[in-house]
């Protein structure tokens, strides 16, 4: 089979309007082979849509892309040989078996009714479905739905995969095996491209990620450079006392050089730490605040320091906090 | 009673193995894309299976004709003809067509319904012939069809119903019908891809089917119509249709009315099959 060596996904100034929702409105994007790719944002960025128009499901008003060298577009045919996507939504059929499902599809694929359930059977088992082959898909649990989501896509051995959303809605342990899975996907030569709304998994897996906002991709890079940019971490603080608030604030402030984001709950604060502006790193930062505030004399509860949200992620790139809408609402209702 | 309630065996984890993973993953020799008219019968296997997990969409196809027959017949029978059974001898072949052409809508309302789902979406993600999801969905349905009919001959047969053309002229009719119905469905996969909701779907469904099922030769003759009505009546492909499984079904042949028939089902899947794939196409 042919490897191809240049980039898998070129996409230049994608836009797509849905009525006067403007879904995206420039997009570019640069996905090497081989390595998964994060499109990170919160619901209504544009995410989605991005994929579905790569995915050759939707057509951009405007601009460009290819996969793997072919036009998304004129070429959708050759493109839809090479990819598979798993969706948000059911992307099997919940009324048939898991096994039903992959028989289908692997006959789709062009096997002979034996190859088709042997395909299927190998791929119930290497996904841990095996005991589940002969019951409906609409009463699998939702770890199981995404896994069998999952085989369904990479029953053609795709050489470019489109994840949207794949641990969305799903318990900590399912989600690890959604990124274990990911992990032997992309080993195997696979290209992954990933949407998610939580930094901590692009993190985890991408190997490049693009912070996606109102259609437009605001900041690219590893996953390094990004959080140099913004912040490796953040601190939160809960106080004993709510009337040391303002006082903690000033301290923080002066101790960490950022903006100390004060929360709805009065004794909680939310504090950058480990941004490109320190030769500190950040937990040297957080333990050099917390000194402060116990010399001070201020009582702290509980404090912890993590990964920065999504939310701290868009405020320091765009100082607005992350916007949520219902994309493919928009789209569903603008494509009627 | 013990309030030990078992929570059942402890459902043994999956630990995905990046070897089981790349067994299946390895490459292997892509088979060749199959062709249009085998992608369209995987599709129609999918409906059968759909059939099999829920069998209770058969209930329109059975139930709904059976009171179709059994209500027009003994309606109207008594004051159209001398007796019901003279009345089934002209009404039956009519009333099949209009139950089996009713069904049709349900391809629409299933479309609709799939679509909100997700499920098209992986398969318009596919290598495969384009209309094939579609057309294989319609080829399920005409098992509905076929069946539909049986039912309908079944209860027109035991009330009384003696068709003069025996089985090839039974046969015969059903076959005109059934071609109809799967030209007519692409009028309802258009509308399943364009409106918004399977109440939308439903509703159209009954404001183009009622109107051209009653204003028809199916339960009076359009003699006794005004002459504007009649016009209508005589344009209408369900009248073609009627009066072609009537003469067939009673052992004559009605060749204007046949032609008519198969016209209008070409031109229902030129006009309708090309504006469906072409909503598909561009969602």
């Amino acid at each position: 089979m042919k490897r191809t060596t240049g980039p898998a996904i070129e996409a230049e100034g994608l836009t797509r309007s849905f009525g006067d929702t403007r879904a995206l409105a420039g997009i570019d994007l640069r996905v090497p082979a081989g390595t998964v790719y994060g499109l990170l944002g919160p619901n209504g960025a544009g995410k989605t849509t991005a994929v579905r128009v790569l995915a050759t499901l939707l057509r951009p008003d405007g601009g460009r892309a290819r996969v793997f060298g072919h036009d998304v577009v004129t070429e959708a045919d050759a493109v839809r040989a090479r990819m598979s996507l798993t969706g948000q939504y059911a992307s099997v059929d919940e009324d048939l078996t898991g096994l039903e499902n992959l028989m289908l599809l692997a006959r789709l694929l062009g096997h002979r009714k034996p190859a088709a359930r042997e395909r299927a059977e190998g791929m119930l088992a290497a996904f841990g479905l095996t005991d589940a082959a002969d019951r409906q898909v609409k009463k699998y649990s939702g770890g199981m739905r995404r896994r069998i989501d999952i085989a369904a896509s990479i029953l053609n051995t795709p050489d470019l995969l489109f994840l949207d959303e794949p641990t969305t809605g799903l318990d900590p342990r399912s989600r690890n095996q959604v990124w274990e899975i990911v992990r032997a996907v992309v080993a195997h030569g696979t290209t992954v491209l990933l949407t998610t709304q939580y930094l901590d998994e692009a993190d985890q897996l991408a190997g490049r990620i693009a912070v996606v906002d109102h259609g437009r991709v605001i900041a690219e890079g590893t996953p390094g450079e990004l959080k140099s940019s913004v912040g490796s971490g953040s601190i939160h603080l809960r106080l004993r006392d709510p009337g040391q608030r303002p006082e903690a604030e000033r301290l923080l402030q002066a101790a960490l050089g950022v903006p100390v984001q004060l929360e709805p709950d009065p004794v909680a604060l939310t504090a950058r730490v480990g941004g490109a502006g320190s030769d500190l790193d950040a937990s040297a930062q957080a333990a050099r605040a917390l000194g402060d505030l116990a010399h001070a004399g201020i009582v702290v509860d509980d404090f912890s320091l993590g990964q920065p949200s999504l939310d701290e992620v868009f405020l320091a790139l765009t100082d607005h906090p992350a916007v949520t809408s219902d994309e493919r609402d928009d789209e569903l209702e603008a494509a009627r | 009673m013990s309030n030990a309630t078992t929570t059942g065996r402890a459902p043994s984890v999956y630990v995905p193995s990046a070897e089981a993973l790349s067994t299946v993953l390895a490459p292997g020799a892509r088979p060749p894309r199959p062709n249009a008219l085998s992608a369209s019968l995987t599709f129609g296997w999918r409906a059968l299976l759909k059939i099999k997990h829920v069998p209770e969409q058969l209930f329109d196809v059975t139930a709904f004709p059976i009171i179709m027959v059994l209500m027009f017949t003994y309606l109207f029978g008594g004051a159209l003809a001398d007796s019901p059974r003279d009345y089934l001898q002209f009404f039956l072949p009519g009333i099949m067509v209009t139950s089996v052409v009713m069904i049709t809508m349900y391809t629409g309302i299933g479309l609709n319904t799939d679509i909100e789902k997700g499920v098209f979406d992986r398969f318009r993600t596919l290598s495969i012939w384009r209309p094939a999801p579609l057309v294989g969905m319609i080829f399920g349905d005409v098992l509905r069809y076929v069946l539909a009919a049986v039912v309908i001959l079944c209860v027109g047969l035991v009330l009384g119903f003696r068709p003069d053309g025996g089985l090839p002229g039974v046969l015969a009719g059903i076959g005109l019908l059934v071609v109809f119905s799967f030209a007519f469905s692409w009028v309802w996969t258009f509308f399943g891809l364009v409106l918004r909701s399977e109440k939308s779907v439903m509703g159209v469904s009954m404001m183009v089917l009622f109107p051209l099922t009653f204003l028809s030769n199916v339960f009076v003759d359009p003699a006794t119509m005004p002459g504007w009505l009649q016009a209508f009546v005589k344009v209408n492909p369900i009248t073609q249709l009627v009066a072609s499984v009537r003469a067939v079904m009673s052992g004559t042949s009605d060749p204007s009315a046949t032609m008519w028939t198969l016209l209008w089902s070409a031109g229902f899947v030129v006009v309708f099959g090309t504006l469906t794939m072409y909503r598909y196409n561009r969602r």
